[in-house]
């Protein structure tokens, strides 16, 4: 009998009383509960309602987007040259496979960002400025991200398969993109626009990666020589402003070259960015190498694995799994301040349209134009830090 | 156990194995930076220059539109350079205070109750934080300041006016009176504080109401009605900018590449730091705002004495590193040409051909600056995590 009562009364604590919910509970709960409230609500609802209007009426009816429209080409890819842009789709192509299969493999983030993706590729098809062959191209996108999205979810061995291709994908890009010889050289002082931004901040972070790990364990180790230079040069690359490390590769770096010997201009802000960005990789990755608790050290000693063994296969994995969503936050900063190379003459985004400009045909369209490339630049920044937030929350990273 | 009697190997000794190892790299490193600096004293003869500092003396001759001290194009370029460093210390000062007044106000909007206003700090956050802050310089200064009217038909709102060459503003400025007035309002300062401890303590003893602060307003009054029957006048004048033939002189006159990197500088940093002081209250224990609930304070006072110290111990340490951020971004300002450390030392450089004695000042100040800062960051954080324990 007792046992029954339990029963219903855990029956009636499982069904609440159902709460009447209205709109109008809600707003007078979450905008009007008491006089600041309200105040603050009209405050911010009004300004909320100015900037709308104004951003609306410039954007339809002041701005004058023609601008942008013309010069599209120059933005995306600045002055490749137009006989050899299908080197550049081919390029576009070969990522496009590789974010399908990553996509297919791994569904979650992946998906969401080819969702993205897909939507760029669909806005750029359907823009009237867009000219035919470029359609085709965009088209043949679309349907290669959906094929390889099929492929990357049977595939066997998939997840190798996959750091195999992006491994693989980035020296064909270059490829395309370069020719180096077996095609037709192009030349470093013609990769501008969106695609320069890209490949810069793509290098950066990719190359500064290994580094950036390397310092760490540096920094980490027992051995004083090794642990002051690593010291020594993390805290005097964090110390000066990215700016001052470009012109350095602009202007000292040949200097300390033998003579005779030239670096091309573009691969030695590559290399000026890569050696800013490992620096702060490296504490990234000090930070995930201190939240490894002692007991796995000790662990890894007792079944006598020695310290190279214990950091490859115990420590790292671990440490950078834990540190994956910072990383992707250095990533973004990064590729936000390749902005900087266009104040040591590379024409990358922001270069091109400090030339679009001032180019007389579109004087005193300063807003239409910087308005355009900070939203690109937005887009692929915004969907870094969304993807981020995803993996972060899957790791579980924030709840430990 | 049999005492073995041959010795481990040197190349398997783990007590010789680590220094081989050390001195292999040290000789290494020094080797590679020798090469490289050989390299670059060979290059520099061939040009003609020799490394040195002498070249600070020589005269300049180019012109720094803004400057804190006098600095005119005959002066050196030593002086050049100390008028670009005082141009970094403002524009970082300044822009440390204003983003930290904008960060710290947003990132609490960001856990107001009101449903609008959360959604609007955050909707600022994302917009301004996933845009390159160069960018975000050049909209200030291209598509901003630069197409506002010229000085002579400048905007203006009672006494403000806005033009193309920047803002001018009512200020204050300095009489023979306001020495005596400061003294007295510090005097009256220090006994309101003493008055208002004095009451507080009595009250806490006696336990009933003192009003301590009612208190410690009155006696800060009385000093400044004081000051006012010493000296018979006002602590300050106040100027008003009045238009010239060319320009606006009086009151307070903000230059156009001044206000867009310091707009730009702001309103980017405070994204971060709005983000920082966000986390930091949210990380503290939620049983603590339920424990000061408990016993009953009122909200003002547990945000006051309990969530924010705790908070603050969280939020210092990566507010520096955006304090920092700050100052190592104002170098952007070369691209509006706002005459800073670097941009002065990017002219220099063109003129003079000293290029690795000037990238070495400029990395010399820049670390200065990281270690003043930090300096001061870490008093400040000792002194909030000695209120804990």
């Amino acid at each position: 009998m007792s046992v029954d009562l339990k029963l219903v009364e855990a029956k009636q604590m499982i069904a609440p009383p159902s709460q009447s919910f209205s709109m109008w509970v809600w707003i007078r709960k979450n905008l009007f509960n008491n006089w600041y409230n309200m105040l603050l609500t009209l405050l911010a609802g009004s300004l909320l309602v100015y900037i709308s209007y104004a951003t609306l009426t410039w954007v339809f009816t002041e701005a004058q987007w023609a601008v942008i429209g013309d010069n599209y080409k120059l933005f995306m890819v600045g002055q490749y040259p137009i006989l050899a842009l299908w080197r550049i789709w081919s390029a576009l192509t070969m990522m496009t496979f590789m974010f399908g299969i990553s996509a297919g493999t791994f569904k979650g983030t992946m998906l969401r960002l080819c969702y993205i993706l897909s939507t760029i590729y669909l806005v750029h098809i359907i823009a009237p400025f867009t000219e035919n062959t470029s359609k085709i191209w965009l088209t043949a996108q679309l349907v290669m991200l959906v094929i390889s999205y099929f492929i990357g979810s049977k595939i066997p061995y998939a997840k190798r398969f996959n750091i195999v291709g992006w491994v693989i994908s980035i020296p064909i890009i270059l490829f395309f993109i370069h020719g180096f010889g077996i095609l037709p050289v192009i030349r470093t002082n013609v990769w501008n626009g969106l695609m320069l931004t890209l490949m810069l901040a793509a290098v950066a972070i990719i190359l500064s990666f290994p580094i950036g790990v390397l310092l760490a364990l540096g920094r980490t180790s027992k051995l004083s020589v090794i642990k002051y230079f690593c010291i020594g040069y993390i805290e005097l690359i964090r110390g000066i402003p990215l700016i001052t490390i470009l012109f350095m590769a602009q202007i000292l770096f040949p200097l300390f070259l033998p003579t005779g010997l030239t670096i091309d201009n573009l691969l030695r802000v590559m290399l000026g960015a890569t050696f800013f960005t490992a620096a702060y990789m490296a504490e990234n990755v000090r930070g995930g190498l201190q939240s490894i608790p002692n007991g796995q050290y000790e662990a890894a000693k007792t079944i006598g694995l020695n310290p190279v063994q214990t950091t490859a296969f115990v420590i790292l994995p671990q440490a950078l799994r834990a540190i994956i969503p910072t990383i992707v936050g250095q990533s973004i900063s990064m590729f936000k301040d390749t902005s900087l190379v266009a104040i040591v003459g590379l024409v990358d985004l922001l270069g091109i349209a400090q030339s679009v400009k001032s180019n007389p045909e579109f004087l005193g369209r300063h807003m239409e134009v910087y308005v355009f490339i900070a939203f690109v630049y937005w887009v692929i920044a915004y969907s870094m830090s969304y993807s981020s937030r995803r993996i972060e929350k899957s790791l579980g990273v924030g709840e430990r | 156990m049999r005492e073995s009697k041959v010795s481990t190997p040197f190349w398997r000794d783990n007590r010789i194995l680590p220094v081989l190892f050390q001195i292999g790299f040290a000789i290494l490193v020094v080797l590679f930076f020798g090469y490289l600096i050989s390299n670059a004293i060979n290059g520099l003869n061939r040009l003609g220059i020799n490394f040195g500092f002498q070249f600070l003396r020589r005269t300049a001759s180019f012109n720094i539109a803004e400057s804190l001290i006098d600095y005119q194009p005959t002066d050196t370029y030593a002086r050049a350079m100390i008028v670009g460093v005082l141009n970094t210390l403002r524009i970082a000062v300044i822009g440390i205070i204003l983003t930290t007044v904008l960060g710290v106000s947003v990132g609490i909007a960001r856990l107001s109750n009101n449903w609008l206003v959360r959604k609007l700090s955050g909707l600022y956050i994302e917009v301004f934080r996933n845009t390159p802050l160069l960018v975000q310089i050049f909209i200030w200064y291209f598509a901003v300041i630069l197409p506002l009217p010229q000085v002579q038909d400048s905007y203006s709102m009672g006494d403000f006016y806005f033009n193309n060459r920047g803002i001018a503003i009512p200020w204050f400025t300095a009489n023979s009176h306001t020495f005596i007035w400061v003294i007295i309002s510090i005097i009256g300062l220090v006994s309101a504080v003493i008055v208002w401890k004095y009451q507080l303590n009595k009250q806490l003893k006696l336990g009933t109401k003192r009003f301590p602060t009612l208190w410690a307003i009155t006696t800060l009054i009385i000093s400044f009605i004081l000051a006012w029957l010493v000296t018979q006048s006002g602590p300050v004048h106040i100027s008003r900018p009045e238009l010239g033939n060319f320009n606006f002189s009086g009151g307070l006159r903000l230059s156009a590449e001044f206000l867009a990197i310091l707009a730009g500088l702001v309103i980017y940093t405070a994204t971060y730091i709005a983000e920082i002081v966000r986390a930091g209250i949210q990380s503290v224990n939620k049983g603590q705002t339920e424990a000061a609930q408990a016993i009953g304070l009122k909200s003002s006072t547990m945000m006051r004495l309990v969530i924010l110290p705790q908070a603050v111990r969280i939020i210092i340490p990566p507010i520096t590193s955006q304090y920092l951020n700050l100052t190592k971004n104002s170098s952007l300002a070369i691209a509006v040409g706002y005459q800073e450390l670097v941009g002065v030392g990017n002219t220099s450089l063109n003129q003079s051909g000293h290029a690795i004695e000037i990238i070495l000042i400029m990395i010399v100040v820049y670390l200065t600056l990281s270690l003043i800062t930090s300096l001061f960051m870490n008093i400040f954080n000792k002194k909030t995590q000695l209120v804990e324990r």
